[in-house]
């Protein structure tokens, strides 16, 4: 019943908007970036005979907070992995399209995932330090990436990437101490020290604080928008008001398709698809 | 229409009483697993402990030249059946390395007979009528008592009751099981790394799991039989050596590591593995960093577990020569070697009266050495464990 309606209401959108070009939004943020960072093209993606993606264009633009909203199930998550190929680690997941970055494809064989994953960080949803001191939680990655040399390089290394975390006034004193000492929120601004510490291009954000307080989410938030200067920060998130704050473009997920990409602040207030429009106010998700 | 209080407490009262039942029930089979380990514990220790002390008398020994030739001349006639003819064997060699004694007579505390030794710790008919009076004389002027056996720590087997120790088949058990580690450790973890971290989930994996769990639950003698066909027939291996029984261990071992490693990986929350992974980690750099440290305690506690398992072991050394009869101490990889668990086994069939306690006390060592491998198991956990 509720899938014939949105069947129905998708062939005929309520148009205001110029049609979009494949992978372009349909209305422009004149304040955001428009450097292209990922282009995804035709993306398809299987868990056996299953499909999670199904035709996927879009582009990501560089530092922007691009956010990725949709019922659970809608195949947001496993977007967001086809970004840095961590659906590489699960078993029977098959992927057609482009995802192309940097001239390109993040797909082809002769692409390392670890070259990838290097230039693409990534933030979980439960925060997940490793069971390490604060310090050697940033200073790992780095260190195993060959990106210091020296002692005094990895501790200026360290303090950049927490302070950037805003995380250093509060561990200056106990960096020796393990980081899953940390409150939730602190260890998922540790997390996110960590994905900054070896500089990546994007950070990919898998809903980072649905395991956080109100205040610690808005730390995070707030986190988000400063790193933004430096960093193309795709999240996922379930929290439309989060969405709506920190994202300059919103892409709205169902059944594996991508309904509606569009200008956060057009998207939450003038959508262009019925269904967006019904999912954005609460008639279904 | 609810039901009252009164209605639903009745009803209650059937469901409580079946699982009051079900509780003492399990209380009762707790305590009788415990009674079963009291029992048996207690039985070991008081036919066992008699076997930590030895008899010893204080007689004249006369190092004559007589004596050199033949030992029982070293003492008077009417002890000679009391002390142990393998301390009077010694006598010769003693005066050879010391040529001061020649000539002289010394009172000295000696290593009594077994018999005399039974006879003091209340073993009936252990000496002839005369004897036991001899013996009675001395105790009474002081000069017999049961004092720490410390040939039992230090002695190879013997025939002879009162020399017989387990010093050479501990020895044996520790050179046997350091082949077994050095081979189990690391072929076992490094198996369960790949089954668990990088292979894919194919029919031959499966297959691969599958006998690996069948493996574990071979009787061991099978195990043997491998050893002896493999080992010694095929790549001549020394027979009865620490190499071929601890090889032959390894095969029985090795199942156990693989698995419990296994389980050790899988219990490595996967936020690790993606965190890792997150920040560019290969599969190994994500392993050796992150999954190894935090699995540590588990495989420790599994290798432990399994080199003590390997250490109670019998059945398997049967058959690949390892019990034997190994009076001297070795020290080699290659030398014929018994192990603890052997050991006993040959001393519970031999005749002697004296033989039974030191059967009993062999098997309190292998208990205290198994108890001591299994608590620093625990305390490897403790000390490795950390939180995530």
């Amino acid at each position: 019943m509720l899938n014939e309606q949105i069947v129905e209401s998708r062939e005929k959108p309520r148009g205001v908007q110029r049609q979009p070009a494949p992978g372009e939004p349909v209305s422009r943020n004149e304040k955001a970036n428009h450097e292209l960072s990922i282009r995804v093209r035709d993306l398809n993606l299987w868990y056996g005979n299953n499909q999670a993606l199904k035709n996927i264009d879009i582009d990501i633009y560089q530092r922007n907070v691009t956010a990725l909203i949709g019922p659970s199930g809608c195949g947001k998550s496993t977007f967001l992995r086809c970004l840095n190929r961590m659906n590489d680690l699960i078993k029977g997941v098959r992927v057609t399209g482009l995802v192309e970055m940097d001239g390109h494809d993040v797909n082809e064989a002769r692409m390392d995932e670890v070259a990838l994953r290097r230039r693409v960080g990534m933030v979980f949803q439960k925060p997940n330090p490793f069971p390490k001191s604060i310090y050697e939680n940033v200073a790992y990655a780095p260190r195993m990436h060959d990106l210091v040399s020296r002692k005094a390089e990895q501790d200026e290394l360290v303090e950049r990437a927490l302070t950037d975390a805003g995380l250093w006034n509060e561990v200056k004193d106990k960096l020796q101490q393990p980081g899953t000492s940390l409150s939730g929120g602190q260890q998922q601004r540790l997390c996110i020290a960590r994905a900054i510490a070896v500089q990546p291009d994007v950070i990919l954000m898998d809903e980072p604080t649905s395991a956080l307080d109100p205040i610690s989410t808005a730390t995070i938030e707030d986190l988000m928008d400063k790193l933004k200067q430096q960093f193309t920060i795709v999240t996922v998130t379930h929290n439309m008001q989060q969405a709506a704050r920190v994202a300059d473009y919103t892409a709205f997920f169902h059944l594996g398709e991508v309904i509606e990409y569009n200008d956060t602040q057009m998207m939450f207030s003038n959508p262009y698809t019925k269904k967006a429009e019904d999912y954005i106010t609460g008639r279904y998700g | 229409m609810s039901q009252s209080f009164d209605e639903i407490t009745a009803q209650l009262k059937r469901r409580h009483r079946r699982s009051a039942r079900l509780k003492y029930m399990s209380m009762g089979a707790l305590i009788l697993a415990a009674a079963f380990l009291l029992v048996f514990i207690g039985d070991m220790l008081i036919k066992g402990l008699p076997a930590f002390q030895q008899a010893q008398i204080q007689v004249e020994v006369h190092y004559s030249e007589q004596a050199s030739q033949i030992p029982p001349a070293a003492v008077s006639e009417d002890v000679r059946p009391l002390v142990s003819r393998g301390y009077l064997r010694l006598i010769p060699g003693r005066m050879r390395e010391n040529p001061e004694l020649l000539g002289t007579t010394r009172m000295e505390w000696v290593l009594a007979d077994s018999s005399v030794d039974q006879y003091l710790k209340g073993t009936e008919d252990a000496l002839r009528a005369s004897e036991a009076r001899v013996v009675e004389r001395l105790v009474e002027a002081g000069r017999a008592e049961l004092r720490f056996n410390t040939t039992f720590f230090t002695n190879g087997d013997s025939k002879m009751a009162e020399l017989a120790g387990i010093a050479s088949a501990a020895v044996g058990t520790v050179l046997t099981l350091i082949v077994t580690m050095l081979v189990c450790f690391p072929v076992g973890v490094m198996t369960a790394v790949y089954l668990e971290e990088f292979a894919p989930d194919n029919r031959l994996t499966q297959l691969i799991e599958i006998n690996i769990n069948n493996l574990a639950a071979v009787p061991s003698i099978l195990f043997g039989l491998l050893g002896l066909a493999i080992y010694i027939n095929f790549f001549g291996v020394p027979r009865s050596s620490p190499l071929v029984g601890g090889l032959t261990l390894a095969l029985m071992t090795l199942p156990v590591i693989i698995i419990t490693t296994r389980s050790a990986l899988r219990s490595v929350p996967d936020g690790i593995r993606q965190a890792a992974f997150g920040v560019g980690c290969s599969r190994w750099q994500v392993v050796r960093d992150h999954v190894l440290p935090l699995s540590l305690p588990g495989i420790l506690t599994g290798s432990i577990i399994g080199m003590a398992q390997a250490m109670g072991e019998t059945a398997p050394l049967i058959i690949v020569g390892m019990v034997a009869f190994i009076p001297d101490v070795g020290g080699s990889f290659t030398d014929a070697a018994t192990v603890m668990p052997a050991q006993i086994f040959t001393w519970a069939g031999e005749p002697d009266r004296a033989f039974v306690e030191k059967t009993a006390g062999g098997i309190l060592v292998l208990l205290a050495v198994l108890i001591s491998l299994n608590a620093t198991a625990v305390w490897l956990r403790k000390k490795f464990e950390r939180r995530w």
